[in-house]
């Protein structure tokens, strides 16, 4: 159980070993922010201001990993754009701008598969299917709001999941295992391979691994 | 009575003790859903106390004559009407199941002999109208006493029905039914002090409505963004100014406080006051903003203050500082260290309410644990309660429970990590006359009184 996302002094000072474990309290606040957010995906109507909640905290951790410099490691290869551009909820939630601009520095292979994902996400009986009528998470207008951005914001997620670069994992992670990813089974109520590179669609809400990249992602290493 | 302005120093609710007066619900360890209370309020007068459940009903209950033949028996609560409000709804266009839910019941100010109360679910607020009938009509001429229409070629003479006495009856219609204004959740309705119009707001947009015509209703505050994307803040509470009828407040998941005059624009986006209390930086982490998020706002019944309840504390604001609060009460600080695991089980997104004394002079707000909180404006004393069974007997005093944060507890304290965060006191109702407080402990509603009296 952890007290708050701020680094705290370590007794011993070790510097180093006080930044890791801060860097994955913050790790771990964004997996369980965003497994919650992918929860309220599939919920009938999601709570609008809880969503918002949440999504300002994951705002705010992307926020403070790219000023750590955290996040521009898994930049994408669009390095002009700056990273602020990219905020999270832009592309978690809703259709992201990016994408409609067609700018989509696209891995063959992670665009392939993603629709691949989204079909078995929807033709798996035991899944709660995505509402395609819900559009936006955000967006209960009615049918006149685009449809298919829940689609596509699965698609965010899951690609981004997918094909995180391997290195860039290992940085954070290391030889740590167990508690992290026990937090995805209790609130996935699966237990199951803990590997952080293991692709879904076996393990269609795991956070494990975080959601690294700030865009698309490069393609795979 | 105590905290009615008798006597110089007006009690507080340290000088009281409260007793346990009464308990209604089920006593099963099995809470069906749709018990679960979900709004608890007093009428103007506080002789109806009414609650909306999950399920969608509405109990009103009525306190009984003071009797001289049962001196003990201090005005108890009984039922006077039960009613199904709202029935779960599904919205075809959007594929979505509307919940029965009743989110808030407002009182109207009684006009005549008949009640009348506000009572809404996430899309759709509803007036019903509560009158008694005592009498019965009989001796028809075209019908039998038992309904049945008599044959008009045998009838040979006239009589005039007379009224007879009957059981009481209450009953409860809905009068209107304002529906299809409101795109996102409600979460708050407030009759204006003209009585003739009230407010509705949900996440995004609050309404205001004339109660008498339920099919157009005015927006007077627009928070949705342009573009969806860039939505950060949305609107959590909303409530009329107790005499100013065109001032009105409502408070954001951010931790602000906007207060509105009607008349300087028809569409109140820009505000005329901004309470917000700048954030300590020492304090800060990344569950700030969800623990500054304003869950209920309060205006005094003096309308000189306003309190508004975020999730670790309750904020008394005069409404002509907007800088910061007058006073702030902690109401479970030790619940701070906790905040990881409490967003990890969705605690923190619980939205406790508060409520006002009659006099203005305490606060009260719920907690978890079933233990609800009071504080005393004057004395500046507070109180931790329980609302359980154990403390169930009539007239039995209620002992002030502590909940202990270090390694070493005392006897009769309870420790953090022992607390129940399952049983949560989220709604509570103060009589707005004197010292009775109604407070729901999940399917169950607790009465307590003052034994002052």
């Amino acid at each position: 159980m952890f007290a708050r996302g701020l680094k705290r002094k370590c007794a011993d000072g070790d510097e180093d070993m006080e930044g890791a474990l801060a860097s994955l309290q913050r790790q771990s606040l964004l997996d369980m922010s965003l497994v919650k957010l992918q929860l309220c995906h599939m919920l009938v109507e999601p709570n609008l201001c809880r969503s918002v909640l949440i999504a300002n905290t994951v705002r705010q951790i992307q926020e403070e990993m790219t000023q750590d410099g955290t996040w521009r490691v898994m930049a994408p290869q669009t390095a002009g754009q700056a990273p602020r551009d990219r905020l999270v909820s832009t592309e978690i939630l809703c259709r992201a701008a990016w994408e409609q601009d067609g700018e989509l520095p696209a891995p063959g292979s992670a665009d392939g598969d993603a629709p691949d994902l989204v079909s078995h996400l929807c033709g798996a009986p035991s899944a709660p299917a995505p509402r395609s009528t819900q559009g936006c998470v955000w967006d209960v207008d009615g049918p006149g709001e685009d449809r298919g951005s829940l689609q596509k914001s699965l698609d965010q997620i899951f690609e981004t999941l997918e094909s995180k670069t391997p290195s860039s994992v290992e940085g954070l992670f290391g030889d740590m295992d167990s508690p992290y990813y026990d937090l995805d089974a209790v609130l996935t109520g699966m237990v199951g391979s803990k590997s952080a590179r293991r692709p879904l669609p076996s393990s269609l809400f795991r956070g494990q691994g975080g959601f690294l990249q700030a865009g698309r992602p490069p393609g795979p290493a | 009575m105590a905290g009615a302005g008798g006597g110089g120093c007006p009690a507080g609710a340290n000088d009281l003790q409260w007793c346990f007066s009464q308990v209604k619900g089920a006593i099963d360890e099995d809470v069906a859903e749709a018990d679960i209370i979900s709004t608890v309020e007093f009428n103007y007068s506080g002789d109806l106390l009414a609650t909306g459940d999950k399920g969608g009903r509405v109990v009103i209950f009525q306190r009984e004559q003071e009797n001289k033949s049962r001196p003990h028996s201090r005005g108890e609560y009984n039922v006077y009407s039960t009613f199904q409000s709202h029935e779960p709804e599904f919205d075809y266009l959007k594929s979505l199941e509307i919940e029965e839910k009743i989110n808030k019941i407002r009182w109207l100010p009684q006009q005549n002999a008949a009640q009348f109360l506000l009572s809404t679910n996430d899309k759709t607020i509803k007036l019903w109208k509560i009158s008694e009938r005592d009498k019965r009509a009989e001796g028809y001429n075209l019908k039998d006493e038992d309904g049945r229409l008599r044959d008009p070629f045998r009838i040979t003479a006239l009589r005039v029905p007379i009224l007879k006495p009957m059981d009481l009856m209450v009953e409860a219609s809905p009068r209107r039914i304002f529906a299809n204004a409101h795109t996102y959740h409600i979460n708050s309705i407030s009759v204006n002090s003209d009585h003739e119009t009230y407010l509705s707001a949900d996440d995004l947009r609050i309404n205001l409505w004339h109660l008498e015509i339920t099919d157009r209703s005015f927006n007077i505050v627009d928070m949705k963004p342009a573009n969806m994307e860039e939505l950060t803040e949305v609107i959590t509470a909303a409530e009329f100014h107790p005499h100013q009828c065109n001032v009105f407040v409502h408070s954001s998941s951010k931790g602000t406080t906007r207060l509105c005059d009607m008349r300087s624009s028809a569409l109140c986006d820009t505000h005329s006051k901004f309470f917000e209390e700048p954030e300590d930086p020492s304090s800060r982490s990344f569950f700030s903003e969800i623990i500054s998020s304003i869950s209920d706002v309060k205006f005094s019944h003096s309308g000189r203050y306003m309190m508004t309840r975020d999730y670790l504390s309750v904020k008394v604001w005069d409404l002509n500082m907007e800088s910061r609060p007058v006073e702030t009460h902690q109401v479970h600080e030790y619940l701070r260290s906790k905040l990881c695991s409490l967003y990890e089980n969705d605690c923190i997104f619980d939205k406790f309410e508060c409520c006002w004394s009659g006099s203005d002079s305490a606060i009260m707000t719920g907690s978890y644990n079933n233990f609800f909180r009071m504080f005393d404006r004057n004395t500046r004393r507070d109180v931790t309660l329980e609302a359980s069974r154990e403390n169930s007997k009539p007239r039995a005093s209620l002992k002030p429970r502590k909940v202990c944060t270090g390694a070493k507890r005392k006897r009769d304290e309870i420790s953090v990590d022992s607390l129940d965060f399952s049983k949560k006191i989220l709604h509570t109702a103060w009589h707005p006359a004197g010292n009775v407080i109604a407070v729901a402990a999940t399917n169950n509603l607790y009465i307590f009184q003052d034994k002052v009296n």
